[in-house]
């Protein structure tokens, strides 16, 4: 499914958060959001999730606008994945993943065969599956993460967005996550910190600053070191050693 | 519903349901036959037969109307009431997502107690007007204000306990004003016994509210209870799972208060049954509501007919405040939940 926002403006009162932003992302694309802190990637993740209403602008999913599908119908294709959501409830991992069904399910309804197969292949998918029964209180930082994207993988979606899903995991699991999301099939949009990360897993590479889009392009068109000394204000080489695999960043003192 | 239950867990289920809803029958038999005049058991469960029409025993007439219209009523009533607190206390710490959450987070006995006092002191309604009425009425301008001060619960759940704190602060700031420039103690008097809870006057009537009340209520959760599941990290993950979080919340808060109002325009605002009973649930059936709540239901019922039984028999001859004898279990129990709440990480 195709994602597209159009002249998107949002702000909380009088502060304006995003000012005139445009992405398009294609089917089965994943889309890198980078940006220095602030700069507004975690309110465009929100816009395009349908959790907030733009003040003036359109997301469109698979060309519906994300405003005028019912909620419960647009999670059953959008899953949403936030910055490390806590909870106080004793809830186990299973009790977590087995909330990504929901949308699939009705008021009474029981717990069938396929939500079953869901969970279990999510769990499976965040190597997570031995953990199944631990309590949510018991987990790591990084545990936690990998659980809530089983919940959203649980959600069988079409369209994943991702809100900084490789906090807290340690490098063999922030690549296990990535390449996982990226050989889905299906259309994602991550914000993410690590740039050398997003040119290695991600089609295509949006810079926001000040709630706008500065660049967006392919890894190798929009990292460039003119590029990382405007924005993120750091001196680094950019090289292309192994060709097709993405630019990659050596930052220098 | 069967691949919903986890192995082996569907036997215990069936178990714990049959064992409490054998308590429970039993703690309202004792709660009908304890009192100034003990009647025995069997000839309790005669007289509830001979009422229901099942049974046709020759019993003495002054016992089996002491067992039906005087204690059967009474101790029915408790248990709906019990059920319903605690069911409202579930539903607000999910909501709320504060294990410190109870139905009178939301202003509602402050407000049962301003409109109790509008109609004794005050004399508002010119004896038309019950004190019960008078009561539900306070407790439903109450829930206004909060509902009000938190944007018609649009806003986050930490603005909707600081607006009930505000709204509770303001009710009993009222009744205090009431009541002091009154300057009639023996009526200040009445209102603190009856705020602290008694089922005394409770008769069938009351019984048959509660009836509708409390099981309608029941009902409405049990439907939102995917729904509510779904709050476990916040309403802005409940809304990517699919659920319309303001509309959930606002029928929700409005089932909740009205559950809440009229128990305590009834019986009083008895307080910890709605803190205290989900927490001892949830050890027993998990955090999951569509086991959660039905298990406080029952759970909250016979903690509120035992309550009632300790509060007659504890000091002879004496009734003491149903409030008094939850408040003295409710609160060791909630300095337990404060000590094991960990700061979060």
């Amino acid at each position: 499914m195709s994602v597209l926002a159009e002249n998107l403006d949002w702000g909380v009162g009088r502060k304006t958060i995003l000012h005139d932003v445009s992405i398009s992302v294609a089917p089965g694309e994943t889309l890198g959001l980078v940006g220095p802190n602030g700069s507004g990637k975690s309110s465009l993740l929100r816009l395009l999730a349908g959790l907030k209403r733009p003040r003036a602008g359109l997301v469109t999913i698979n060309g519906k606008s994300v405003v005028q599908v019912p909620r419960k119908a647009l999670s059953r294709e959008v899953a949403f994945v936030q910055q490390s959501a806590a909870t106080e409830t004793s809830v186990s991992v299973l009790d977590v993943v087995r909330l990504g069904r929901t949308p699939h399910r009705s008021a009474l309804s029981g717990w069938s065969a396929e939500d079953e197969a869901a969970v279990t292949e999510a769990l499976t998918r965040v190597d997570m599956l031995g953990h199944r029964a631990q309590s949510w209180q018991t987990l790591s930082g990084g545990e936690r993460q990998r659980v809530h994207i089983a919940r959203a993988l649980a959600q069988s979606p079409r369209v994943m967005f991702l809100d900084e899903p490789t906090n807290h995991l340690d490098i063999h699991h922030q690549i296990e996550i990535l390449r996982m999301v990226r050989d889905l099939d299906l259309t994602s949009v991550i914000a993410l910190h690590d740039l050398n990360l997003a040119a290695m897993f991600c089609d295509k590479i949006v810079v926001m600053r000040s709630g706008s889009v500065f660049a967006s392009g392919t890894p190798a068109e929009v990292l460039t070191e003119e590029l990382l000394r405007e924005v993120f204000r750091v001196t680094a080489e950019v090289n292309c050693i192994t060709p097709g695999a993405g630019p990659h960043i050596r930052f220098t003192p | 519903m069967t691949a919903g239950v986890p192995d082996g867990s569907a036997v215990r289920l069936a178990l714990l349901t049959l064992v409490s809803a054998a308590a429970l029958a039993f703690a309202i038999a004792v709660a009908t036959a304890i009192g100034d005049y003990t009647i025995g058991l069997g000839t309790v469960f005669l007289a509830i037969g001979n009422g229901l029409g099942l049974t046709g025993a020759e019993l003495p007439p002054i016992e089996e109307s002491v067992v039906w219209d005087l204690r059967l009523s009474r101790a029915l009533v408790a248990a709906l009431a019990g059920a319903g607190l605690a069911l409202c206390g579930a539903i607000l710490q999910a909501l709320l997502r504060n294990p410190l959450a109870e139905p009178f987070v939301l202003g509602i006995s402050a407000g049962a107690s301003t409109g109790g006092v509008c109609v004794i002191v005050l004399g508002i309604g010119a004896g038309s007007l019950t004190l019960s009425a008078g009561a539900f009425a306070g407790a439903f301008a109450a829930f206004g204000v909060v509902a009000l001060l938190s944007n018609g619960a649009t806003s986050g759940p930490n603005h909707t306990i600081l607006a009930g704190v505000a709204a509770s602060q303001l009710f009993n700031a009222l009744t205090s004003y009431i009541v002091t420039t009154s300057g009639n103690a023996e009526q200040a008097r009445n209102v603190m016994f009856w705020l602290l809870g008694s089922f005394g006057g409770v008769r069938w009537p009351d019984f048959q509210l509660l009836l509708v009340v409390v099981p309608m209520g029941l009902a409405v959760c049990i439907y939102l209870a995917r729904a509510l599941d779904a709050f476990t990290f916040g309403d802005e993950d409940a809304a990517a799972l699919g659920v319309p979080v303001g509309r959930i919340r606002l029928a929700l808060f409005a089932v909740t208060a009205v559950m809440t109002a009229t128990i305590v325009s009834m019986v009083g605002a008895i307080g910890f049954v709605g803190l205290v009973v989900p927490h001892a649930a949830r050890y027993v059936v998990g955090p999951m509501h569509m086991r959660l709540l039905p298990a406080c239901a029952i759970i909250g019922a016979i903690f509120m007919v035992t309550a009632d039984i300790v509060s007659r028999v504890i000091v002879a001859q004496q009734t003491i405040p149903i409030g008094v004898v939850t408040a003295l279990v409710g609160v060791p129990f909630f300095a337990l939940i404060l000590y094991r709440a960990r700061p979060q990480t």
